[in-house]
């Protein structure tokens, strides 16, 4: 079932969502010859990587909650200098083997980050496309970038031209209209929108009754998002033209049918590969 | 030390045999074509049917456990149900299936320079010791282990009561302190440690149990300039490295994941061992 996104010919519908699958860690549990038999995925997306090393949030880190997942990782990355020097090498070399294509994800508190990030990887072929993670506090107006369409629309305006690879804008579903910051996006440049990311969400403690997450709120995942990304997902197809790539709580080719059935070009699998790592690759394989 | 990898993906396997041990529940499991795992290493368990019919539609992830024993193609697991996922792994019965994903992390390394090995653990904690005990004293020779021949470990467990204290069966000539009493010392174990260790400090300490257990622990063995190796925990949601969700403060600032950079992890890279823990159960 191959698919043509951006350019890049991919050899079915299913890629990573960012942060839910560390290749190389993954290299170090199963091997490589094992994971590149049954490689999950299309196109890898890399986790976020920032301008300035990450260590990530406190721990606790993890709250379980009817079937989904509370979050506050805290995108711990190694930096631009990091990534670029110690990781896409790596990367690279194992996913040229897949005949994968990589897309870095970067993020950034404002356009002059966000363009730094994009033009020192512009220069390296290993990577062949961009998406920026735009789920950021805006510090004048306090909110996500990703969720006001004007601030939106000028920091993609303002990077664009910062790279002529693919840049896929990831969308944030806290926001009042998700449709509107998704034809934001394309009106600013963007070649590609994707989403839905995690929801706000916060647990307890049931002891102590304070926040149980060392980043007090976190974000949702898991099939407990998954009608809420079909919605969204859905609104977004009505407003823009440029190829969505879909996710949140998928589990199987069903729920990736859905996603594709209303407008999505590619799908994501991110919480369900925690539970099993080829989960992917299955999809990928009952969608033929 | 090699480690054994895990085959990529999850695999479906049948429910051998489910023993009480006290408060405790010895899980079997049929494993023939898995790879032995090195003492310490663990694996990322799911009931295969109905998995998120517990309480508040829990358990969603699968749990994570120390293999505690490995004989002939058989992974043995130790229980306490303190949760939904630990309640409904409890309640399987034989022939009954279970997802599985292992081996995962590190294992066990052999003391070096002559030390004696002393093994500590504390409550369900006891698990990994087992495996590790049958290694050094060369019972089995799980893949990657490196038995010392010679000297017999020191085992030292600790239980809050009677009903956990049966848990010391699981390994051989335990010594057994409980805080209550009814078995043994009546003393946290942490106290044995310190008669063993002004005894003869020329030792290597394997511990895990509670984060309030692994800190005393490690704070002893700091102070004596004994080394020791500390099997811990972490709620995880995937064991593999991808989630970064299991991770632990290192001692030059950053982090350690336990699932990828332990779960065995030296004493000295860690700052303290914080009780936040507190996993899905």
């Amino acid at each position: 079932m191959s698919v043509r996104f951006c350019g890049l010919e991919l050899a079915h519908p299913v890629i990573n969502a960012s942060g839910t699958f560390d290749l190389l860690a993954a290299r170090v549990a199963f091997g490589e010859p094992a994971l590149r038999a049954d490689f999950p995925f299309a196109a890898f997306v890399s986790k976020t990587i920032t301008l300035e090393p990450r260590a990530g949030n406190p721990p606790p880190r993890l709250f379980e909650v009817p079937v989904g997942l509370i979050n506050s990782i805290g995108l711990p990355n190694k930096g631009l200098e990091g990534y670029l020097a110690h990781e896409l090498p790596g990367l690279a070399a194992l996913l040229a083997t897949c005949a994968v294509p990589l897309i870095t994800n970067v993020m950034g508190s404002n356009a002059e980050e966000i363009a730094t990030l994009l033009e020192r990887c512009d220069e390296r072929e290993e990577i062949a496309a961009f998406e920026l993670n735009v789920s950021c506090p805006n510090v004048q107006t306090g909110l996500d970038i990703g969720a006001d369409p004007s601030a939106l629309e000028h920091v993609v305006r303002a990077v664009r031209p910062a790279t002529r690879k693919p840049l896929i804008v990831k969308l944030t579903p806290n926001a009042a209209d998700v449709a509107a910051c998704a034809h934001a996006a394309e009106f600013a440049g963007a070649d590609a929108v994707s989403l839905i990311n995690t929801l706000r969400a916060m647990a307890l403690d049931p002891d102590t009754r304070r926040p149980w997450l060392g980043g007090r709120t976190g974000g949702l995942s898991g099939p407990a998002i998954r009608a809420v990304a079909l919605a969204q997902v859905a609104a977004v197809a009505a407003r823009v033209a440029i190829p969505i790539v879909g996710m949140g709580g998928v589990q199987c080719a069903s729920h990736a049918r859905d996603l594709l059935d209303v407008g999505a070009t590619l799908v994501a699998v991110g919480t369900e590969s925690f539970r099993d790592p080829t989960t992917g690759a299955q999809i990928a394989r009952a969608l033929r | 030390m090699t480690m054994a990898l895990a085959p990529f993906g999850q695999r479906l396997l049948t429910v051998a045999a489910v023993e009480e041990l006290g408060a405790y529940r010895v899980l079997r499991v049929s494993d023939r074509d898995g790879p032995s795992p090195a003492p310490g290493q663990f694996a990322m368990l799911a009931a295969a049917a109905g998995w998120g019919a517990g309480e508040d539609e829990r358990p969603h992830l699968p749990r994570a456990f120390s293999y505690a024993r490995w004989r002939e193609g058989e992974a043995h697991f130790l229980l306490e149900d303190v949760g939904p996922g630990t309640r409904r792994l409890c309640e399987l019965r034989v022939g009954e299936q279970l997802r599985l994903l292992g081996p995962l992390g590190n294992g066990f390394r052999a003391p070096s320079e002559g030390r004696r090995a002393i093994l500590l653990g504390g409550g369900v904690g006891i698990a990994p010791l087992a495996i590790w005990q049958d290694a050094l004293l060369g019972e089995s020779a799980p893949a990657g282990s490196d038995a010392t021949g010679g000297k017999r470990p020191t085992v030292l467990l600790g239980f809050r009561d009677q009903v956990r204290a049966v848990g010391a069966a699981l390994l051989h000539d335990a010594q057994v302190a409980t805080d209550d009493g009814s078995v043994g010392r009546h003393s946290l174990v942490t106290e044995l440690l310190d008669e063993e260790l002004a005894r003869d400090a020329h030792a290597t300490v394997y511990a895990c149990g509670p984060a309030p257990m692994l800190e005393a622990v490690r704070a002893q063995c700091a102070e004596r300039e004994v080394p020791a190796q500390l099997a811990l925990e972490s709620g995880m949601a995937c064991g593999f490295g991808a989630c970064f969700g299991c991770v632990v403060p290192r001692r030059d600032g950053g982090y350690l994941r336990v699932c990828l950079d332990g779960p065995v992890i030296d004493a000295a890279e860690l700052q303290r061992v914080d009780a936040h823990a507190g996993a899905p159960a």
